[in-house]
């Protein structure tokens, strides 16, 4: 874990763009500890970086949620349909 | 799955599976949760006899960090800010070229990282519920997700760059 160098650092320490780009998920997972959101949006309210990083990881997760569904193969349509039939046939 | 083709019949197998197994079906978890319980089950089962597939717990090189250290000053700050992705002005959501690339990202990841994306991000599953789909710790979960997000997002900056 030697990109996260602030374990070993004191609570209270203010956190740096480094060590926020390693919480982005946990904040948005809502699974920070209190003493560590408190440094996580302490940051955040003073950092425009840091801001424009979490609000596009934002948008990209947002963007994933609306991707269209690929449609079918049509190979596997067809075998899916012939499965189906077969199905039907031996009930 | 690393073809298409073994893919299909994952699928076309895991159909197999619900319409078979449909009658025992307890209601305990979501009908979708149910289903790709089996799916997952498939895919194991067939990776197990697919050689080329790495196994599927193995949590590789985990410990990479979110951004590139390049981007950091010795104290642990942007050198500049770091380039915003381009979103549509209307929607607010990525761009379509970008979303076209985040596609094309989520494919390269390692299984464990893509299995986890798209479960939680791409189809909208419960961190719960992927853990359970997956067998993972919520730790390992997050983990996973935390690469694989960040992974795909380092894929978008060569765009934006040149874009911007």
């Amino acid at each position: 874990m030697r990109f996260w160098p602030f374990r070993r650092r004191r609570v209270h320490d203010p956190l740096v763009c480094r060590e926020f780009v390693e919480l982005v998920t946990d904040y948005l997972e809502g699974v920070l500890p209190h003493h560590e959101r408190v440094r996580f949006e302490a940051h955040l309210a003073e950092c425009d970086g840091c801001s424009g990083y979490l609000e596009d990881m934002r948008r990209l997760v947002g963007s994933l949620h609306e991707m269209p569904e690929p449609p079918p193969d049509p190979a596997t349509r067809d075998a899916l349909t012939r499965l189906f039939r077969d199905l039907r046939g031996s009930a | 799955m690393r073809t298409d083709s073994a893919a299909d019949e994952v699928v076309q197998e895991t159909w197999l599976g619900v319409v078979k197994g449909l009658d025992s079906f307890e209601g305990r978890s979501s009908l979708r949760t149910w289903i790709f319980r089996i799916l997952v089950n498939t895919a194991r089962t067939r990776g197990v006899r697919d050689a080329r597939n790495v196994p599927f717990s193995a949590l590789e090189k985990e410990d990479q960090p979110a951004v590139e250290p390049a981007a950091f000053d010795a104290d642990g700050r942007w050198t500049s800010a770091p380039p915003r992705l381009e979103t549509d002005p209307e929607s607010g959501v990525l761009s379509a070229e970008l979303r076209e690339q985040v596609l094309r990202a989520v494919e390269e990841l390692s299984d464990d990282q893509r299995a986890v994306i798209t479960l939680r991000d791409l189809i909208g599953f419960s961190a719960r519920e992927a853990c359970e789909l997956l067998d993972l710790s919520e730790v390992n979960q997050r983990v996973l997700l935390h690469r694989a997000r960040a992974r795909v997002r380092a894929s978008l900056v060569p765009f934006v760059e040149v874009t911007n």
